[in-house]
């Protein structure tokens, strides 16, 4: 069974192809489109159900290998096309194929009467291909493969309404800030291969004790490159701006590429390379470092965003900075463990998000009204039309707000309290706590004010849309009810030490890790800590909830258009901490700059146009010039030109 | 012998040969001029097999077989040419100016 993990890699393809084809052939069909679409989805699943039984119930410790075919022999390198079943995989397949069949049924509602319906589900299904040859990838080539590849469909689906510039923008910002990255990961594969002699997985693993240096130059500068790509495809500091508008996609996209899958690839990175990370402790320290400043930064922007998918991304960035707060203390299981049910419950938000947005269009659509659709400004009071999606969206947010009991409460948790158990090794992490433990204080409260603000308190949608406003359809709360119960439930994977039945998921990726593991010592905490810790952690999560009931004031609200402008830090947050802005006239405006007057007016016009294309051309029309000149039809030159010449070659001919 | 005036005149013919080329417009005397120039190469062979045996003599005979053939071939051509063109004066013959 494990052998045909192929399968599930190939069945997204061929629903690629197929719904291309569709999209270009028929483009009306919609059922063929959601069959085939959906489909492959379910039957991958299926196979990635049978990969992890069968892998779970041969006992299995070294990863295996399953090779298709040498890809690129060349020399003593030799880079096959072949998949890696191991613990951690498996986990990643799951989550990939199983959030993202949930996200592919949701679709078919949201989607339904989109013109590029076809078009769409082609892409979603590349996606889902790529992001499983990432996942499954045995070699850093492989892995690039589908690193690369799920950037272009994010870039694709981003830019879905490609029509409205903004759109096609942000893809375009997100294609580039990832392009950055991306050089960060091809430097450290060619610095591995280098040192190594090999890119596959376990080549290099095995090899990396005798190479490397523990704490060395060469170690260090691999990692931190690897991370430089971790940032761009997950949204760190300092190449996170993309994320956010990234929203521009549908919103299923958002919950699967941007929430759920692509964005955690870093963190799966870092994950899967943890022996290298574990040999380089200043490498290791900096993810932990960005990655909890990154979710303070994101949560401090969270606070006063207006747009409920602008609260989620910021939410979603400043989530994976928990996760690489987790990887890059040596937690890898507790960051992977955070990575699932952050799918579950971010994915959930995404999409709870897209049933109020959808509801909302819908009755400003009857109404012909151009307001906002995503502006929490006008929403309110919605729990009385969307019971269902009300409910969910709670337990949602109870889960990524900590509270005692949800998924989210034990992963972010575990970070956290591994975090402080660290900080026995150097002060640093005792303050990269506090960080982490302001930042979920504030998720706290930004998911509670963001709930507050849709669901509760009068409406502003407006008198005449709210008799349009209702609950979508099954297709819809179908996947939210099911995602709900694994946001409510996702904690079993690993609970907490002091709890019976404990750390399941890290013992499950002990394999994994255990090669890292043997260079840093054991992080643990005392049971009295650790109780602590989680008393300390529920009281976080209540207090942020409390805080928003208390502070915040729905029934003030007015509707965006009639509201009065921000004032103040409120401004400051709203508009990002005009990071934007800074990039723009640190980096874009100065690269445009140089683009245009330098290299386009100076080197290409100038030197490359002047001496390089047009110089040649010029010369050449002279030398013609003068032999036309001499071309003048009048046989007398030409016998004249002929006895000169004669007499010339007589004259040198005879020379004594 | 009387090797030196016999070369100074076959100097001289080739000489006019040459400057007729150079200097005449009309087609025919040009090409009268280049059979100058042949028969002053037949002289100085002439004048030279006195000394060096008669290669140079059964060299002539070659010479003039030529020459009879080119007046045959290079008449014609002069024929066309004066049909297509209704001129044998060389510049009106400038087709191939550049």
């Amino acid at each position: 069974m494990i052998d045909l993990v192929w399968l599930a890699v190939l069945l997204p393809f061929l629903g690629f192809l197929a719904n291309g084809w569709l999209a270009f052939r028929r483009p009306r069909a919609t059922a063929a489109v959601s069959a085939v679409g959906v489909g492959v989805l379910v039957a991958a699943f299926v196979v990635a159900l049978g990969v992890a039984f069968a892998y779970a119930g041969g006992h299995h410790v070294d990863p295996i290998i399953v090779p298709l075919w040498s890809w690129i022999p060349v020399g003593h390198l030799d880079v096959m096309l072949a998949f890696q079943v191991d613990a951690l995989s498996i986990v990643m397949l799951l989550v990939v194929t199983g959030v993202g069949m949930l996200i592919h049924v949701f679709s078919v509602g949201y989607m339904g009467d989109d013109p590029g319906y076809a078009r769409y589900f082609a892409y979603l299904n590349l996606f889902v291909f790529f992001m499983l040859v990432l996942v499954l990838g045995a070699s850093f080539p492989v892995l690039f493969v589908g690193w690369e590849g799920v950037g272009l469909c994010s870039y694709l689906l981003i830019g879905f309404w490609y029509r409205d510039k903004a759109n096609a923008d942000a893809g375009k910002k997100a294609f580039l800030m990832n392009r950055i990255g991306d050089a960060g990961y091809l430097v450290a594969m060619f610095w591995i291969f280098w040192a190594t002699g090999s890119l596959s997985f376990t080549d290099v693993f095995a090899a990396a004790p005798r190479v490397f240096v523990v704490g060395g130059t060469t170690i260090t500068a691999i990692t931190l490159l690897l991370f430089l790509a971790c940032t761009g495809k997950s949204a760190q500091i300092p190449l996170y701006t993309w994320l956010p508008d990234a929203m521009a996609g549908p919103t299923p996209v958002s919950a699967l590429i941007h929430a759920a899958t692509m964005v955690t690839a870093g963190v799966y990175l870092v994950a899967r390379t943890n022996i290298l990370f574990a040999m380089a402790p200043v490498g290791s320290a900096v993810v932990a470092a960005v990655g909890a400043l990154t979710a303070l930064w994101a949560a401090s922007i969270a606070l006063k965003q207006w747009d409920i998918k602008k609260v989620l991304a910021y939410s979603t960035v400043s989530q994976l900075g928990y996760m690489f707060l987790g990887v890059g203390v040596g937690a890898i299981s507790s960051g992977i463990f955070h990575l699932v049910t952050h799918a579950f419950f971010k994915g959930l938000l995404f999409l709870g998000s897209g049933s109020v947005i959808h509801a909302l269009h819908h009755a400003y659509h009857h109404t012909h009204r151009d307001e906002d659709a995503q502006d929490m400004r006008n929403m309110g009071g919605l729990r009385r039309w969307m019971p269902w999606t009300a409910a969910v969206m709670w337990i949602a947010t109870l889960a990524i707000a900590g509270f005692p009991g949800f998924s989210g409460f034990f992963s972010k948790d575990e970070v956290l309290a591994l975090t402080f158990a660290k900080g026995h090794e150097h002060v640093l992490f005792y303050v990269l706590w506090a960080v982490g433990a302001v930042a979920a204080l504030m998720t706290a409260f930004y998911m509670a004010r963001m709930m507050l603000y849709t669901f509760h308190g009068p409406n502003r949608t407006g008198a005449a849309e709210q008799e349009h406003l209702h609950e979508v359809s099954w297709v819809m709360t179908g996947p939210l009810v099911a995602l709900a119960a694994l946001s409510l439930l996702g904690g079993v994977l690993n609970l907490p030490h002091v709890l019976p039945g404990a750390g399941w998921l890290q013992h499950w990726l002990e394999p994994v890790t255990a090669a890292g593991d043997f260079f840093k010592p054991e992080l643990h905490l005392p049971a009295s800590t650790e109780w602590l810790l989680l008393g300390l952690a529920s009281v976080i999560a209540i207090a942020g909830l409390y805080a928003a009931k208390a502070l915040l004031h729905p029934e003030a609200l007015r509707p965006a258009a009639e509201a009065p402008p921000e004032t103040g830090l409120a401004k400051v947050l709203l508009r990002k901490w005009y990071v934007d802005e800074i990039y723009d006239a640190v980096v874009v405006r100065p690269l445009l700059w140089l683009s245009e007057k330098v290299l386009w007016k100076g080197v290409d016009n100038g030197l490359i146009d002047g001496a390089g294309v047009n110089g040649p051309a010029r010369v050449a029309r002279g030398v013609g010039a003068v032999g036309s000149w001499m071309q003048t039809g009048q046989v007398g030159t030409y016998v004249f030109f002929f006895v000169v010449g004669v007499l010339l070659l007589l004259r040198a001919v005879t020379r004594v | 012998m009387l090797l030196a005036p016999a070369l100074g005149v076959s100097a001289l013919i080739f000489a006019i040969g040459v400057g007729g080329v150079l200097l005449r417009r009309n087609v025919i005397i040009i090409f009268m001029c280049v059979e100058l120039m042949l028969n002053a190469v037949n002289l100085t062979f002439v004048a030279l097999a006195q000394q060096l045996g008669p290669q140079g003599q059964v060299i002539v005979f070659f010479v003039m077989a030529v020459a009879a053939a080119e007046a045959a071939v290079g008449l014609a051509v002069i024929l066309g040419v004066y049909r297509h063109q209704e001129s044998v004066n060389l510049q009106d013959l400038n087709l191939l100016r550049g």
